[in-house]
């Protein structure tokens, strides 16, 4: 038998984080990524860590606030009701240069909305966790391997850079099982954190975690540095998967889930003759903006596919530089997309380009 | 001969409060007892908003600025992960029993432990004199122009009698800073909060009934004075927890291995 | 060569546990797999389903919609997706639980009174594994002797009355006629 074992998302990401060195958990119960909370509850006390359920995602975010500046690896897990909740704190964690990891398995919305798989979070993500100038990393796997994958390469940027970093997934991926190596994947080295508040024990001088500045000038300062950070991410961590693109007149961009749906499509538009690719950003926070604007040049036209109102179509419009047209096709709601839905928009498109 | 220094866990910063306020006393408070049990360099304090949202200025301790009402998750987050930090929360009425009361109540139900300093003056200092949870029925404040009216605004928060109930909580006491007698049963109380938390007893939370003239519109003496007559006979002083009951839920995630 | 699997019934007839079998298998046999059930109200009681694709190349969409391959155990799932079968495709049903006359003649329709066996040889709940059994006879997906080695591997220790119980379930629909 294989090294590969069958597992549900939610539970690649639990795991990946314990094998990550994670062994401190904080969440609140909401669906569809409850597993999270589940599994950290069973695994936890078996590897000395600790799962504590929270009286709100507002406290679990906070409780990360406190685990994360006194040095420790940690996790919270919500749903897109509960990022909201959490958005005050990620704000502060951002503003204290703290590094921790967030999953949000995403739900329809906006409100309570369903709990079916949706993409609708992808502004919230990318442009505003929160309150102020900040961003958090982004990654958006779209299998169960890379749920795990991700999760650990979360940690490891948010230890190097300082700030939180978020996996972005959705209902179907946190549901589905699919076998899972969790061999796969690199260790990088990580800075000591001599900045934690874990007690001077008269050894240093104290360490302040803080947001607060009462000179602006200070505070320009502060996120102007962060903002250098943030250049440095966006010069380095790119990623994205390029699938048949070479000779492509037509590139679909998508993340996540809705990433396979396309190659489905693409697969059978390509048996009609059609020259389609995907162009997967896998971090959508930095963006992968060279590659698109790449394909801007050998692309006639790119088509947005994604769970929700075409969040993204923006995204590429800049990184392309509208050199191209720029179509969108979604669903929403926690409506997923078929892949005959997404191949009618590719010969809808083909049709306008002979 | 007796000198009159600066407790080693003070910061020599000049306070940024305002003349006549009774947070510089409490603050020296918590120094006093953080050097008389010798635990500065493990303690890792928590300021919160408001007035005094500068404390990570002013011990020598590790400080972390929370959230509004978030002190008592962010203090969790520490302990849970570093069981042998000494962790407390500084936090103001507005912080803990209105914005934070949900953070302050199941820190409370959880039986963390760590010690929480409450700062009440029933009324919201930094934002300039608006109705706080604590604000007393009648009380005249910016958001309540012609008293605190019950039947609008509902009834002010006891805090300590509403934690005594849960049984997380191993000690909650109500001081006051209003004379010197008060002063020195509020240091033996704030001592007591942090050796509970030694002892590993679960929550302690100590009440300081505390003045604040510039908002109130009185002269520091006069503010002293409305402590006496109008605070304590409402927000009764005295002991309203003390047990000796063990941590109901150990904090230690490696030790108790 | 990709085979898409929908199976479906009411909650508590084990037709997670039956997808995540086959998907196991799947696995332990080099090939790519996705299991996705559906979650929700629905998994409270009432009904259950899942998607279960195996294929020897990667896998796109995880949502089954036209499903090469239907298990259906009760009437309602067969109503609601037996018109989704591609041309061609199987349909194994409960013939206990679906009593229908809306045959298409244009898919293989097998049907096996699983819940009627399963009560005559005292495996109550057990109707799913004999709807294996005779799902590995009918498409000849995997070998029956790999399926039951994975499948007594995935009982836990604790429950290890269960083997034979699984082992007689799975036999008797492979040997059903």
């Amino acid at each position: 038998m294989s090294k590969k074992v069958l597992m549900k998302g939610n539970e690649a990401i639990a795991e990946a984080a314990i094998k990550s060195g994670c062994l401190h958990f904080f969440g609140y119960p909401i669906t569809p990524q409850t597993e999270i909370s589940e599994y950290m509850a069973k695994r936890m006390p078996k590897v000395g860590g600790l799962c504590l359920q929270a009286e709100s995602e507002i406290s679990a975010i906070n409780m990360i606030m406190g685990a994360a500046a006194s040095g420790s690896r940690c996790l919270t897990s919500s749903s897109s009701p509960g990022i909201s909740l959490k958005s005050e704190g990620i704000s502060y964690i951002v503003g204290c240069d703290l590094p921790c990891v967030i999953v949000n398995v995403q739900r329809g919305g906006p409100g309570l909305g369903s709990i079916q798989p949706s993409q609708q979070d992808y502004y919230q993500a990318t442009k505003a966790n929160g309150h102020g100038d900040e961003h958090v990393i982004v990654l958006a796997p779209n299998s169960v391997q890379e749920m795990a994958q991700l999760t650990s390469e979360a940690f490891d940027l948010a230890d190097i850079y300082r700030m939180p970093a978020m996996i972005l997934a959705d209902g179907s991926l946190g549901q589905m099982m699919e076998p899972v190596d969790f061999e796969l994947g690199s260790k990088r080295e990580i800075p000591e954190k001599t900045w934690a508040t874990n007690g001077t024990y008269g050894k240093r001088k104290k360490n302040i975690i803080n947001s607060l500045y009462m000179d602006p000038n200070e505070l320009e300062k502060s996120v102007l540095a962060r903002f250098e950070r943030y250049a440095e991410v966006t010069d380095k961590e790119v990623k994205y998967e390029e699938y048949k693109c070479d000779d492509a007149d037509i590139v679909i961009v998508a993340y996540g889930i809705t990433s396979r749906i396309a190659k489905t499509a693409i697969s059978a538009a390509r048996a009609k003759g059609i020259k389609v690719g995907l162009l997967r950003p896998i971090t959508l926070w930095p963006y992968p903006k060279k590659p698109l604007r790449a394909l801007a040049d050998t692309a006639k036209h790119f088509l947005v596919v994604e769970m929700n109102m075409g969040q993204m179509v923006d995204d590429v419009k800049v990184a392309t530089e509208c050199k191209k047209p720029v179509s969108f096709f979604g669903r929403t709601g926690g409506v997923i997309p078929a892949p005959a839905e997404i191949l009618a928009e590719i010969e809808k498109i083909a049709g306008g380009l002979n | 001969m007796v000198v009159f220094d600066r407790p080693k866990s003070l910061s020599p910063v000049p306070f940024h409060y305002c003349p006549g306020c009774t947070h510089g006393i409490v603050h020296r408070l918590v120094a006093e007892a953080l050097d008389e049990l010798d635990i500065c360099g493990k303690t890792v304090g928590i300021a919160p908003v408001g007035c005094s949202v500068f404390a990570y200025n002013y011990w020598e301790c590790d400080m972390i600025e929370a959230a509004h009402g978030r002190a008592p998750a962010v203090a969790t987050g520490v302990k849970r992960t570093h069981p042998d930090n000494i962790v407390f929360t500084y936090q103001g009425d507005g912080d803990l029993a209105a914005i934070g009361t949900a953070e302050t109540v199941h820190v409370g139900a959880r039986g963390e432990n760590i010690t929480i300093i409450f700062i009440n003056n029933c009324i919201y200092g930094m934002t300039g004199g608006q109705m706080a949870p604590t604000t007393l029925p009648g009380q005249v404040t910016t958001t309540s122009p012609y008293g605190r009216d019950r039947r609008i605004q509902g009834s002010p928060v006891h805090v300590c009698e509403m934690l005594s109930t849960l049984d997380g909580v191993a000690y909650a006491e109500r001081v006051a800073v209003n004379t010197v007698p008060n002063i020195k049963k509020a240091k033996a109380a704030i001592k007591k909060a942090f050796q509970n938390q030694i002892d590993k007893k679960g929550l302690s939370i100590v009440e300081v009934l505390s003045t604040c003239p510039t908002n109130w519109g009185m002269s520091p003496e006069a503010a002293l004075e409305w402590v006496k007559t109008d605070m304590i006979p409402f927000y009764p002083l005295g002991v309203y927890k003390d047990t000796d009951v063990k941590l109901l839920n150990p904090t230690s995630t490696k030790e108790d291995k | 060569m990709t085979t898409n699997i929908l199976l479906a019934g009411f909650g508590g007839q084990g037709i997670l546990f039956a997808g995540k079998q086959l998907a196991k298998t799947a696995m332990y046999s080099d090939l790519q797999v996705s299991w996705l059930p559906s979650y929700g109200p629905e998994m409270r009681g009432g009904a259950a389903n899942c998607s279960v694709i195996i294929s020897d190349e990667e896998i796109g969409s995880p949502l089954v919609v036209t499903p090469d391959l239907l298990i259906a155990m009760n009437l309602p799932s067969y109503d609601k997706f037996a018109p989704n079968v591609v041309p061609g495709g199987t349909i194994i049903y409960d013939s206990t639980l679906v009593s229908t006359d809306r045959v298409r003649d244009d898919v293989k329709a097998c049907p096996i009174p699983a819940t009627g066996i399963a009560s005559e040889n005292g495996l109550d709940g057990m109707a799913n594994v004999i709807i294996l059994g005779y799902l590995l006879k009918i498409t000849g997906l995997f070998e029956y002797d790999k399926f039951l080695e994975y499948m007594i591997a995935s009982i836990p220790p604790t429950k290890a009355a269960l083997i034979e119980k699984n082992t007689k379930a799975l036999s008797l629909g492979y040997n059903f006629a």
